[in-house]
C-alpha cells in the first residue's frame, strides 16, 4: 500500500524514511543512552538537529510558493519569525515571577522600560492553545493581506520578490523598536518552561525534536497531497504561464492567494519550534539576509520537489554549522559562491543532478 | 565715484579710530616712554592688573603684529623664553614647540617645552583682549572679521563700543555687517529708559532672525516666582508678543525650509545610489543586488585614494570619483560577462545569483580591510555649514552631495540621449529582440550597461562616504531603499528615479519629527508597498509592448 503509494517517487519515501528514523532513533537515544555510549547523542546534537528539522520546514514552505507557484518571496523570514515571536509571547508569559524584576504580570523588558501593563496584543497569550493558534493566525493574515493587495494588482516577478523584502524589512525596523513591545532590539529570551515541562531538561529537548520532525513529514505529505489536488495542478500551471491560466478563466490570485497563505502558516509553524530549541527570537530573524538564505537552501536542494528543499536546508545548514565553526571568514565567500554557482550551473539543485545521473526520470 | 564713498568714509573712520588711540598713545608713552618691544615684555608681568595696563598700551601702537600677539595671549599661545626672556609665539609641532619672535615674527626655530614658560591671564582678562582685538577687528576689510568683532563686543556691549559701532553703521554697506548692528542696536533700545525708543527697539527686531533677539523678547514676557511680569508696562508686553509671533511666523518657514533641505539631500543620496540601479534594471530587467556593494566599493576607492594622498586630501576625494567610476565599472563588466551572462530571460537567478556576488564583495572587503568602519576624510571645503541665520543652516557636504547628484543625473541623460551607447542602450530597453535584428551587439551593449550602472554607483559611493560611515555594511542599508526608488519611480526611467528619489527623501523627513526615524522609514515603505498596488509599474511607467512582458 505504502510502496504503491510512492510508486512513482522513490526520493519521497527514501526522505521521509529517513526523517521518520531521525525523529524516532536520534532522541531515544539521547534518552536511553548515557553519554560516553557509541549511541549517545549530545544534548546540543539533539537541539541542532531539532534546529535543522524547522529550518527544512521552513524550506519546504518556501518550495511550495518558489517552486510550484513561481512566486519567489524574498520575506518568507517573516512569517517564520512571526510565528516564533507567538511562540515566544506564550514563553515569556511561561516564565511568571521567574524573571529578573519578580513581576507576576510583565515580562523583564517591559518592567525595564516603565510599562504598566500588559499591552492588549500580549493578552491570551499564556494559554498554550491559543498561542499555537497565534503562531498560525498571525503569518496567515500578513501573508493574506499581502498576498491580496500584491496577487490582485498583478505585481509580479522581481517586482513582488523586491516588494516582499521590503515587507520583511520593515517589519525588521518594526520589532527592532521598543515601543512595539516584543522586547526591541533583544527580542524574547531566557524561556524556562513549555507546558510547566523545563526547557533544559533532556526530555523536552527530545520531545520538541520528535515534534519537529513528525510536524516536518505531516507538512511534507500535506504538501505533496496539495501539489497534487486541482488546486496544485492549476497553481503548477499559474507558474508556466500565468496569462494563459488566466485567459482559461480560472482566479489566478485566488490560487496564487491561498497557497502563499497556506505556505505562510507553514513557515510560522517552523519558527514556533525553532524558538523554543535555540530559547532565543528577536528581530534579525526579519533581516532580509535570513530569507534570502533560505532561498539558497531551496535552490540548493532542488525547488518544485518538496523534498529537495529538505535536504537543501539540512546540507547548507549543516555546511553553515562546520563552517562558522572552524573558518568563520569563509562562510560568507562559501555562500556567495553557493548562491553563483546553484543558480548558473545547477538549477535543478542536487535533486537534479541525482536525477540527471542515476534517476533517468525527469525532474 | 559713487563706490568710493563707503571706503573714503571707513578710511576716516580708521583714522578717526586712531586718532583717538595716538591721542592717548602719545600722552602715556610720553609719560612711560616706552617703546613697542618694551611693552611687549611688559607683559610677562606677574601682577594682573599691571598686565592689564600693557596690554592696553600694547593695543594703542600702530604696529600690526599687535593683533597678533593680543591673539596669541588669548590662545594662550605666548610663551617666554626661560634663559633670556624673549617672548615668543609657540605652536605645538611634533612634541616640540616652534617659536617666532612675539615682537618682529622672526623665526626662531624649534625648542622644548621646558625651554618655554607660558604667560598666563585670567578670563577678566580675556574678555579684555578680546574686546581690544574686536575693536581692532572693526576696521578690517575682511567682513567675516567685522562680524565677529560685533558678535565679541555685543556680549556686553559698553556705552563706548556702542559708539564706536554707530560711527562704523554710517559708513559700513555689508548687509550682513548691518544687519548685526541694526541687531545691537534695537536690543540696546530696549534696555533704554525711554518707553519710544523701547517701542522701537522691539519694532526694529521683529526684522531680526536671531536667537537673541528672540530670547529677549521672551525675557519681557517672562513672569517672575510670584506670577507677576517682571516688565510692568503693558504696551511694550503686547508689542513684544506681537513682535514674538510674527518671528515665530518666519522660523516656521524657516524650518519648512530647513526640512525640505534634509529631505532634497536624503534624496539626492537615494537618487545617487538608485539611479545606476535604475539603468541596469531597466535595460536588463535584472535585480543587481549586488549594487550597494558597487556603492561600497566606491566609498572603499575614496579610502584607498585618502591613504595614497595623506597630504591632499582634497585632491584625492576629486580624483576618486573617476578612480571610483572605473573600480565599480569594471567590477560591474565583470559580473555581467561572468554570471549574468548565462543567466539571461531568468531574472529571479540572476537575482540570487547577484547577491553570491555581494556576499562575497562584503566578505573580501571585510577580510581585506577589516570588519571595522574606515574613516574618510571630509575635506576643508566640504566640512562646515552655509549658516544663513541662527535659525537656518545648510552643511555644506551636503549642498555638494545635492550638487553632484544633479550633475550625475544630468550627465548619464546626456550619455543616454546623446551618445552612440545611449541611443543603442534606449533601444535594447525597449524592444531587445527588434534591437538585436536591427543589428545592435546586443551583448556589448548589455556589458556596457552594466558598467555604466555599476560605476555611477561607485561614484554615488564617494558620495556617500562624506556623510556615512565606510565600512562592508554600507551596500547593505541603502539596497532595500534604492529598489523602493526605482519600483516607486518606474521601472527604465531616470526622470522617474528623480523625481520618487526626491518625494520619498522629503516624505521621509516630514514624518520624522512626527513618527521619528524608524517608523517614518516604515511609514514610507507601507506606502511604497501600497502605492505598487495602485500603480503596478511606478509612477513614470515604460510606453510601449516591452512593458506588457
Amino acid at each position: 500500500m505504502l510502496l504503491k503509494y510512492f510508486a512513482n517517487e522513490k526520493e519521497s519515501a527514501f526522505i521521509l524514511m529517513i526523517l521518520a528514523s531521525v525523529t524516532l532513533i536520534i532522541p531515544t537515544c539521547n534518552l536511553i543512552f548515557s553519554a560516553g555510549s557509541v549511541f549517545y547523542f549530545s544534548a546540543y546534537t539533539v537541539s541542532l538537529i531539532g534546529k535543522y528539522l524547522t529550518f527544512a520546514l521552513l524550506a519546504l514552505s518556501l518550495d511550495l510558493v518558489w517552486g510550484y507557484c513561481g512566486i519567489l518571496v524574498l520575506g518568507q523570514g517573516a512569517f517564520f519569525a512571526l510565528g516564533g515571536y507567538a511562540m515566544g509571547m506564550y514563553l515569556m508569559r511561561q516564565i511568571g515571577d521567574r524573571g529578573v524584576y519578580g513581576n507576576p504580570d510583565l515580562p523583564d523588558f517591559m518592567v525595564f522600560l516603565n510599562w504598566k501593563e500588559l499591552p492588549w496584543y500580549w493578552s491570551g497569550f499564556e494559554s498554550f492553545p491559543f498561542a499555537i493558534l497565534m503562531v498560525m493566525v498571525a503569518p496567515a493574515l500578513l501573508a493574506f493581506v499581502f498576498g491580496w493587495l500584491t496577487f490582485r494588482s498583478r505585481v509580479t516577478g522581481v517586482y513582488l520578490s523586491i516588494i516582499s523584502q521590503a515587507l520583511t524589512y520593515a517589519l525588521l525596523l518594526a520589532f527592532f523598536r521598543n515601543e512595539m513591545g516584543f522586547g526591541g532590539n533583544n527580542g524574547l529570551t531566557d524561556f524556562k518552561d513549555i507546558l510547566g515541562f523545563s526547557l533544559q531538561s533532556d526530555s523536552v529537548r527530545a520531545i520538541l525534536l520528535m515534534s519537529s520532525g513528525m510536524i516536518l513529514i505531516a507538512a511534507f505529505l500535506v504538501c505533496r497531497w496539495l501539489v497534487k489536488t486541482r488546486l496544485g495542478r492549476v497553481v503548477t500551471a499559474v507558474r508556466d504561464h500565468e496569462s494563459r491560466v488566466r485567459f482559461l478563466g480560472y482566479r489566478v490570485e485566488m490560487f496564487k492567494l491561498w497557497i502563499f497563505v497556506f505556505s505562510a502558516i507553514l513557515a510560522g509553524l517552523a519558527g514556533a519550534l525553532y524558538v523554543p530549541q535555540v530559547g532565543i527570537i528577536n528581530p534579525s530573524e526579519f533581516s532580509p539576509l535570513i530569507s534570502l538564505e533560505i532561498v539558497v537552501w531551496v535552490a540548493v536542494g532542488g525547488r518544485g520537489t518538496l523534498y529537495g528543499a529538505i535536504i537543501g536546508a539540512i546540507i547548507v545548514n549543516y555546511g553553515k554549522t562546520v563552517l562558522t565553526g572552524l573558518l568563520p571568514e569563509v562562510w560568507l565567500f562559501t555562500l556567495g559562491a553557493v548562491f553563483i554557482l546553484v543558480t548558473i550551473y545547477m538549477p535543478d539543485g542536487l535533486v537534479g543532478i541525482w536525477k540527471r545521473k542515476w534517476g533517468g526520470a525527469k525532474p | 565715484m559713487k563706490y568710493l564713498m563707503p571706503h573714503v568714509i571707513r578710511f576716516f573712520l580708521v583714522i578717526l579710530i586712531m586718532f583717538s588711540f595716538v591721542k592717548i598713545t602719545v600722552a602715556q608713552e610720553a609719560e612711560v616712554g616706552q617703546t613697542f618691544s618694551t611693552t611687549v615684555s611688559g607683559l610677562k608681568i606677574r601682577s594682573l592688573s599691571k598686565k592689564g595696563q600693557f596690554v592696553e598700551q600694547l593695543a594703542q601702537f600702530q604696529n600690526p603684529q599687535k593683533t597678533v600677539i593680543l591673539q596669541a595671549l588669548v590662545d594662550g599661545h605666548l610663551f617666554e623664553i626661560r634663559e633670556d626672556g624673549r617672548v615668543v609665539i609657540a605652536a605645538k609641532k611634533s612634541g616640540k614647540y616652534s617659536i617666532v619672535l612675539a615682537e618682529n615674527g622672526d623665526d626662531l626655530g624649534l625648542t622644548d617645552n621646558s625651554a618655554i614658560k607660558k604667560i598666563k591671564i585670567n578670563n577678566r582678562l580675556r574678555t579684555q583682549i578680546r574686546r581690544l582685538i574686536a575693536n581692532l577687528q572693526l576696521s578690517s576689510p575682511d567682513v567675516g572679521l567685522r562680524l565677529k568683532a560685533i558678535k565679541t563686543l555685543s556680549k556686553s556691549i559698553k556705552p563706548d563700543d556702542l559708539n564706536t559701532l554707530k560711527i562704523l553703521a554710517e559708513s559700513e554697506e555689508n548687509s550682513s555687517v548691518l544687519d548685526a548692528l541694526e541687531l545691537v542696536f534695537a536690543l540696546d533700545n530696549i534696555n533704554s529708559s525711554d518707553r519710544e525708543t523701547r517701542l522701537l527697539g522691539i519694532e526694529n527686531l521683529k526684522q531680526k532672525t536671531s536667537f537673541k533677539a528672540v530670547s529677549r523678547l521672551q525675557a519681557l514676557l517672562d513672569k517672575d516666582s510670584e506670577g507677576q511680569f517682571v516688565e510692568p508696562d503693558k504696551e511694550i508686553r503686547k508689542q513684544a508678543k506681537s513682535a514674538l509671533v510674527k518671528i515665530q511666523s518666519r522660523l516656521n518657514t524657516y524650518e519648512v525650509a530647513q526640512t525640505v533641505f534634509f529631505g532634497l539631500s536624503l534624496g539626492a543620496v537615494l537618487v545617487l545610489a538608485a539611479i545606476g540601479l535604475a539603468i541596469t534594471f531597466g535595460v536588463m530587467g535584472v535585480i543587481n543586488m549586488a549594487h550597494g556593494e558597487m556603492m561600497m566599493l566606491g566609498a572603499y576607492t575614496t579610502y584607498v585614494m585618502q591613504q595614497i594622498m595623506p597630504n591632499n586630501i582634497s585632491l584625492a576625494l576629486i580624483l576618486a570619483i573617476p578612480a571610483a567610476f572605473m573600480v565599480s565599472g569594471i567590477v560591474g563588466i565583470g559580473i555581467e560577462r561572468g554570471i549574468i551572462r548565462h543567466l539571461y530571460g531568468r531574472p529571479l537567478e540572476t537575482l540570487l545569483a547577484t547577491f553570491g556576488v555581494s556576499l562575497v564583495l562584503q566578505q573580501a572587503v571585510r577580510s581585506i580591510f577589516s570588519p571595522l568602519n574606515r574613516s574618510v576624510i571630509t575635506p576643508e571645503f566640504m566640512s562646515g555649514s552655509w549658516q544663513i541665520n541662527d535659525f537656518l543652516a545648510f552643511t555644506w557636504n551636503r549642498l555638494y552631495i545635492l550638487f553632484f547628484c544633479l550633475l550625475v543625473f544630468t550627465c548619464l541623460l546626456q550619455i543616454l540621449k546623446r551618445t552612440k551607447l545611449g541611443l543603442e542602450v534606449r533601444a535594447v530597453s525597449q524592444n531587445r529582440n527588434m534591437a538585436k535584428a536591427m543589428g545592435i551587439p546586443t551583448d556589448r551593449v548589455d556589458a556596457m550597461t552594466f558598467g555604466l550602472g555599476s560605476g555611477i554607483a561607485g561614484v554615488a559611493g564617494v558620495a556617500l562616504s562624506q556623510i556615512t560611515n565606510v565600512g562592508p555594511n554600507l551596500g547593505q542599508a541603502y539596497i532595500v531603499d534604492s529598489f523602493m526608488v526605482v519600483v516607486f519611480g518606474g521601472v527604465g526611467n531616470l526622470w522617474g528615479t528623480l523625481v520618487a528619489g526626491f518625494s520619498l527623501g522629503i516624505a521621509n523627513k516630514v514624518l520624522e519629527p512626527f513618527a521619528g526615524a524608524v517608523l517614518a522609514k516604515i511609514l514610507v515603505l507601507v506606502f511604497i508597498i501600497l502605492f505598487i498596488q495602485k500603480r503596478p509599474r511606478g509612477l513614470f511607467p515604460q510606453k510601449g509592448r516591452a512593458a506588457e512582458s
